[in-house]
């Protein structure tokens, strides 16, 4: 495809993340009215009901202007992070989110990595040994991976690994880099268990599809090493169905954290969503799920990107996701 | 859309790929017979169970199994056994409300999209594309955090996140069974169009709806059972699988059994309908393809 049909899909999807965000914001923002009790109430928390404090919070949230111009006045605020205070501890939102956010994003990377290594490449052991123990194994192995939550494989690996046979640490963070990989590693596995069992399978079936085909077979027949088969034909292929579900991935990862984060007792953004929705400090909660909803828009928009760069097959348009 | 498990399953089975044939064998039977088991302790509940599920015995606080208590005692001197028995109906009745209404409305919209193409098909998938990807249990937290923790309110907003992703897989059903002799058929001798969709197309793309259903139950399991654990479904008191394993977690070291076995119960229900379901797919789908 030409660099200028590259440009006008980037810009045409642009366009529809401008728009999707719009729509997120406006709903976040809404999240204030659809909560029962007075608005006043609500974001004063435990705070004294006096007369100035209620008129403090009516300048901040413009609560004397209609609605449409409070909605249009807190997103101009969003859109320079700033998202008010919290109820419960009456520190800026932001500061709250960044305080929290290496953590999280640590954790993240730490399992996307691991899905990928180890989805992939179990993925592709199990193809190659179609029908043998080794796949059957692989293959129950992925049902049971699905079938488990982020949060009972946390509790699970806390027991094995921390308790029972003390290989990890079961609470804290960690100081430097390799001290909290190692203190980080029993949440990012608990987290991986879906997405690798996930991308596993899709690997496994993606690499049986194309294993059958012509070029393959034409390929081993020209006598190319079965290395070079390997890697030149059947995975660039068989990954393009990867990045088709990165969506789900990504979606499956932020689920995950939020479950990993509570089962271990790390403070990161997910335990903030919890404690936010707990204490209904809407503030927070807004904040936390606009991050997530930039993420998550951003990285399908990504997705889309490289799933056309990698695969000249697909033609503008003809994807939407 | 649900959990995840869901997507994979469903999606995946769309694809090509080798399977394997697995008809009536000793897995199948096996996780019926988990499923049955849980229906039924999720029907009588407290009565199957030893001990009053609810009642605290502040002399037998987190006590290690025994003969009186299987699986221990909890913080509160509460039986376990009885527990994991009478947690069965919060597992069970949710998902399956939310399976049965997600089946409903997925099938009609999917036959309408499928069927009739043009304008509609695409304005429901541009719906059912922009639901997609979205993390149920996310929305579950901010919905319980704006209007207030409730199951049954947990239950109506995972129906509306599970309605595209049936949707979805009937929609693409739907579209193979358009183009057969039977449908223009049936158009030829004049046949309203939704008795077409209804007695016509439907029959044939009732195996994967079936199947998928199964799919959908387990997933919503598994959302539901997350929620609870985070605290944001049901009241603190009730019984139920995943805040057991919340409240519990701090008995790790004392009795271990007391996590274990809800969660031992939430993976053996989730993986027996995912089995179920897709052993379902492919039992209805060969038999179907006769036809």
């Amino acid at each position: 495809m030409s660099s200028r049909g590259l440009l006008f899909f980037v810009l045409r999807r642009l366009a529809v993340l401008a728009f999707l965000l719009v729509v997120i914001s406006f709903v976040t923002f809404s999240l204030l009215y659809i909560s029962p009790g007075s608005l006043i109430d609500i974001l004063l928390g435990a705070r004294p009901h006096t007369a100035a404090t209620v008129r403090a919070l009516t300048r901040e949230y413009h609560l004397n202007k209609p609605f449409l111009v409070q909605y249009w006045l807190w997103a101009r605020q969003a859109v320079q992070l700033h998202f008010g205070t919290s109820i419960q501890t009456s520190l800026a939102v932001t500061s709250e989110i960044t305080a929290r956010l290496p953590l999280s994003m640590y954790l993240g990377i730490y399992s996307f990595v691991l899905t990928m290594v180890l989805g992939i490449g179990l993925g592709v052991a199990s193809a190659l040994r179609r029908g043998s123990v080794v796949d059957r194994v692989l293959v129950g192995g992925a049902m049971l991976g699905l079938s488990t939550p982020a949060f009972v494989a946390g509790v699970a690996l806390l027991y094995v690994f921390a308790i029972r046979i003390r290989w990890f640490p079961a609470y804290g963070v960690g100081s430097g880099f390799f001290d909290e990989l190692w203190h980080l590693t029993l949440p990012a596995v608990a987290l991986a268990v879906t997405t690798v069992a996930y991308v596993s399978r899709h690997t496994r079936a993606a690499m049986i599809g194309t294993l059958d085909q012509d070029y393959v077979v034409f390929a081993r027949a020209r006598g190319l090493s079965s290395r070079r088969v390997l890697y030149m034909y059947l995975l660039r292929n068989a990954l393009i169905p990867v990045i088709t579900i990165s969506g789900v991935i990504l979606s499956s990862l932020i689920v995950g954290v939020v479950l990993v984060e509570v089962a271990f007792s790390l403070p990161g953004l997910g335990s903030l969503l919890v404690t936010a929705a707990t204490a209904k400090d809407l503030p927070v909660l807004q904040g936390v799920v606009l991050l997530f909803a930039v993420v998550i828009v951003v990285a399908n928009l990504l997705a889309d990107v490289v799933y056309m760069v990698v695969d000249p097959r697909i033609r503008v348009g003809e994807r939407s996701t | 859309m649900t959990a995840n498990t869901v997507l994979v399953l469903g999606e995946e089975r769309q694809e090509a790929g080798v399977r394997r044939r697995r008809a009536g064998s000793p897995i199948i039977w096996l996780s019926l017979l988990v499923v049955a088991g849980v229906l039924v302790m999720a029907v009588l509940g407290a009565i199957l169970a030893p001990h009053n599920p609810s009642a605290q015995h502040l002399a037998l606080i987190d006590v290690t199994p025994s003969g009186a208590h299987w699986l221990g005692t909890d913080a509160l001197g509460r039986d376990v056994f009885s527990r994991v028995i009478a947690g069965a109906r919060t597992a069970f009745f949710g998902p399956l409300v939310i399976a049965a209404a997600s089946f409903v409305l997925g099938n009609l919209l999917g036959l309408f999209a499928g069927y009739r193409g043009g304008l509609a098909d695409a304005i429901i998938m541009r719906w059912v594309d922009f639901m997609w990807a979205l993390p149920a249990l996310v929305i579950l937290i901010v919905v319980a955090g704006a209007v207030g923790s409730s199951y049954w309110l947990a239950v109506v907003v995972l129906i509306v996140l599970t309605v595209p992703f049936d949707t979805r897989v009937i929609r693409g059903a739907t579209l193979e069974q358009v183009p057969r002799p039977y449908v223009e058929a049936a158009k030829t001798l004049g046949v309203p169009r939704w008795k077409i969709m209804l007695f016509h197309v439907w029959p044939n793309v009732s195996p994967v709806a079936v199947a998928n259903t199964c799919l959908v139950f387990a997933g919503s399991l598994v959302t539901l059972a997350g929620l609870e654990f985070l605290g944001l479904g049901l009241p603190p008191a009730s019984p139920d699988w995943g805040l057991m394993l919340s409240q519990n977690e701090a008995l790790l070291f004392t009795n271990p059994l007391a996590t274990i076995a809800p969660a031992v119960m939430i993976v053996l229900t989730a993986i027996a309908m995912n089995l179920i379901g897709d052993w379902l797919y492919e039992q209805l789908t060969s038999r179907g393809a006769g036809r």
